[in-house]
């Protein structure tokens, strides 16, 4: 099962280490994560991705609370309607010939995804959306031109109306 | 304004905490502390013989006297050869801090001289640590371990504090403790939920076959006397884990002995059949429920435990109560007075009559032999000779589920013993730290052959600062509990686990300085103990030459649920 797991935690040294160990420690894998600090410096906020059994995922987001550092966590089952969640996603294409130029950017145009940086033989693409989207968009890049190389964010997720992890 | 290197600082700190023994192990990355300690008049340092006996030592001191145990290790190895003492600690809930040296800042991270990642060895067996980046982390870092690993769930915290924050050359001022520590992530449930526990309190009052649970976080919380008053309020028949034991008296009618792979007839019994649970600050370990899927199946369960992560991790609790459990209990019996509930005195009768013939089993009975001593006799001897009023230190195995079996602890904090990691050689440190902490108390040691030889360095710790244990090695010269599993399910095979070439005790005794006997004979045996008992400043060593091929038992069936066991041989 998908889940997002959201955590509010001390921005502090070790802290990520020790969120990231409950899931080492258990064997199980983190799809993808995100982390940086909030408006206010002395927290941070981590996006968890990770699929697997919702039972485990529930024993790790106990363990969660319990770290010193961490001040909430909340978890979201599948890509909800309660939850807004974005991932960027840079893909360097090879780009030679007008022909191949053009049609790039054709699909850049349908999928608004923009062409944020081009050399006379390389695009690198940016495009924003929900994960499922990023996989599409990549799909149909590769079936268009030659990728070099990608890099994807993860998960940055926020929930929807009132319920907040700052409170 | 007192100015101060952080060594002094470090010193102050622990003094301003009330800290008055020291577990410790000196060396290069701890000089300066060292340096700063000597000049300390509160501070007593008592130095192990290694570093996992101070670490255990001081996990032996909190789990006697209550308080934080702290220990003081140098970099590297000093702090890698603490580990299995915090995990130790961990396992159990043990308020420990650990303080460890490490290499200078700078070299950090450069594969220095007795440099390892502290903090990152010990991250998954800590329930928090710190590195320290300056002498002023110091003060700030040590009484916040010390809030974290003795409030909420207690654990083991460890502070890392490299060369150069403690450097003598560079002063800073000291910032006095002026208000008590709070941190605004870390704010652990005392008190339960009203609503949960006016519901539990009913289900409890309205049960037929209800059992008390207590497990080590009842010990822990302090919570004997709410305990004792609500189990006879309601007539209650009483279990607990190895953890638990002495919250609740064992030699009271109530009592059922502990319960699980090792518990009595009358308790796996009683809990299998049992309609309410009410478990108090345990987590419902493998060792204690057997097949889960089989675990009490016509039971509720009403579950108290600070710790949300250990409420329906393996058996789901019909009513979680997160708190510290003295708390609720007391909140328990104001909702028991608002209610005014009391026994349901039909239905327990009736109950009470069903234990009682689970009782008649007699599961603890055991045969004598005239030539051979049972290790049954060595605690049964011993309890008698201290009136059941020892701390009793155990090291793990078969000596130590004896214990829990024959000596009836009545009082909470009597039994030292590594619960949930089963460390062999955690015994004898422990009992060290335990004598320390409690000077007019008798401290004795129940160890084995096998894992008295893990630590047996600490003898000459106990010579030097005087602490006068009574050792009792139950000497089979094999690795008791696991010669018992290979006897029972690994076809008799016998790998690996004959000890033919122990040293002798006695004469190591002596060579260390203390006193040593042996006995073969099952009639010297109380003879002997009582001698050792009568040598009041001496350690004593009695080697107790013991059956090789007695089990613990019973034993629960693996698989099985907590009602199937093996009684007897066979």
């Amino acid at each position: 099962m998908r889940q997002i797991i959201s955590i509010l935690l001390e921005n502090e040294v070790g802290a990520l280490s020790r969120v990231v160990g409950l899931f080492s420690q258990r064997g199980y894998n983190i799809e993808n994560i995100t982390a940086a600090p909030t408006e206010d410096k002395t927290l941070s906020r981590i996006t968890i991705l990770t699929e697997g059994d919702g039972a485990i995922v529930e024993r790790i987001t106990k363990q969660l609370h319990k770290l010193v550092n961490v001040i909430k966590v909340s978890s979201q089952q599948d890509n909800s309607v309660d939850i807004v969640e974005r991932e960027i996603l840079f893909v360097k294409v090879q780009a030679v010939g007008h022909t191949l130029r053009e049609e790039i950017k054709t699909l850049c145009d349908i999928f608004k995804a923009q062409i944020v940086d081009i050399t006379p033989e390389l695009y690198i693409l940016q495009y924003v959306d929900t994960s499922f989207e990023v996989d599409r968009f990549l799909k149909a890049v590769s079936e268009q031109a030659e990728v070099v190389e990608t890099v994807r964010s993860g998960v940055c997720g926020i929930f929807r109306g009132e319920h907040s992890l700052h409170s | 304004m007192t100015m101060m290197s952080g060594a002094q600082m470090l010193v102050r700190t622990l003094e301003d905490l009330g800290v008055d023994n020291l577990f410790g192990y000196p060396g290069g990355a701890v000089l300066d502390i060292y340096d700063a300690l000597l000049e300390s008049k509160k501070i007593k340092h008592i130095l192990g013989r290694h570093e996992q006996g101070v670490a255990h030592a001081a996990d032996g001191y909190a789990r006697a006297t209550g308080k934080v145990g702290v220990c003081l290790v140098t970099s590297g190895p000093g702090a890698t050869n603490t580990v299995t003492s915090i995990a130790t600690a961990y396992m159990d809930s043990i308020p420990l801090v650990v303080i460890t040296g490490q290499v200078g800042t700078p070299l950090i991270g450069s594969d220095a001289f007795q440099e390892v990642d502290t903090v990152g060895i010990t991250r998954p067996i800590v329930k928090h640590s710190y590195l320290c980046q300056s002498a002023l982390d110091i003060p700030k870092f040590i009484r916040q371990a010390f809030f974290l690993a003795a409030s909420g769930r207690p654990g083991p915290v460890v502070v890392d504090v490299p060369k150069d924050c403690v450097r003598p050359s560079m002063k800073f001022e000291y910032p006095e403790m002026k208000a008590p520590v709070k941190m605004r992530s870390y704010n652990p449930t005392k008190q339960g939920h009203k609503g949960q526990v006016k519901r539990a309190a009913k289900l409890i009052a309205d049960a037929s076959h209800p059992v008390m649970l207590i497990g080590g976080g009842a010990q822990l919380s302090g919570a004997m006397d709410e305990v004792r008053t609500i189990a006879h309020r309601f007539n209650l028949p009483v279990t607990s884990t190895l953890m638990g034991l002495g919250v609740y008296p064992s030699t009271d009618k109530q009592f059922l002995g502990m319960l699980g792979m090792h518990g009595t007839f009358e308790a796996n019994h009683a809990m299998d059949k049992s309609d309410l649970v009410f478990a108090i600050g345990c987590r419902f370990d493998d060792r204690v429920t057997n097949n889960l899927s089989k675990f009490c199946p016509a039971a509720k369960i009403v579950h108290i435990d600070i710790d949300p992560a250990s409420i329906s991790k393996t058996v789901v609790a019909d009513i979680p109560i997160v708190g510290d459990a003295k708390t609720v209990l007391g909140q328990f019996i104001d909702a028991f007075d608002e209610f005014k509930l009391q026994e349901n005195a039909s239905a327990m009768k009736q109950w009470w009559n069903q234990i009682n013939k689970w009782r008649e089993d007699n599961c603890l009975e055991y045969e004598k032999d005239s030539k051979l001593i049972q290790p049954q006799e060595i605690v049964e001897a011993v309890y008698k000779a201290t009136n059941g009023e020892a701390i009793i230190a155990t090291d793990v195995g078969q000596h130590q589920m004896f214990t829990a079996l024959y000596y009836k602890f009545d009082e909470p904090r009597h039994l030292l013993t590594s619960g949930g990691l089963g460390t062999m050689g955690y015994g004898f440190p422990a009992a060290v730290g335990a004598k320390i902490g409690c000077p007019d108390k008798e401290v004795c040691l129940f160890t084995g052959d096998g894992s008295f030889q893990m630590n047996i360095q600490e003898l000459s710790t106990c010579l030097e600062f005087n602490i006068p244990l009574k050792i009792f090695i139950f000497d089979n010269c094999t690795l008791g509990m696991v010669r018992q599993w290979q006897k029972m399910f690994y076809r008799g095979h016998i790998s690996s686990t004959n000890l033919n070439s122990n040293p002798d005790f006695v004469a190591l005794a002596k060579a260390y300085g203390h006193e040593g006997f042996r006995v073969t004979d099952p009639k010297d045996l109380d003879a002997a103990v009582k001698k050792a008992l009568s040598m009041k400043d001496k350690l004593v060593i009695v080697d107790i030459v013991c059956n090789t091929d007695a089990k613990v038992l019973p034993m629960q069936q693996m698989g099985g649920s907590m009602s199937d066991m093996f009684l007897g041989e066979e």
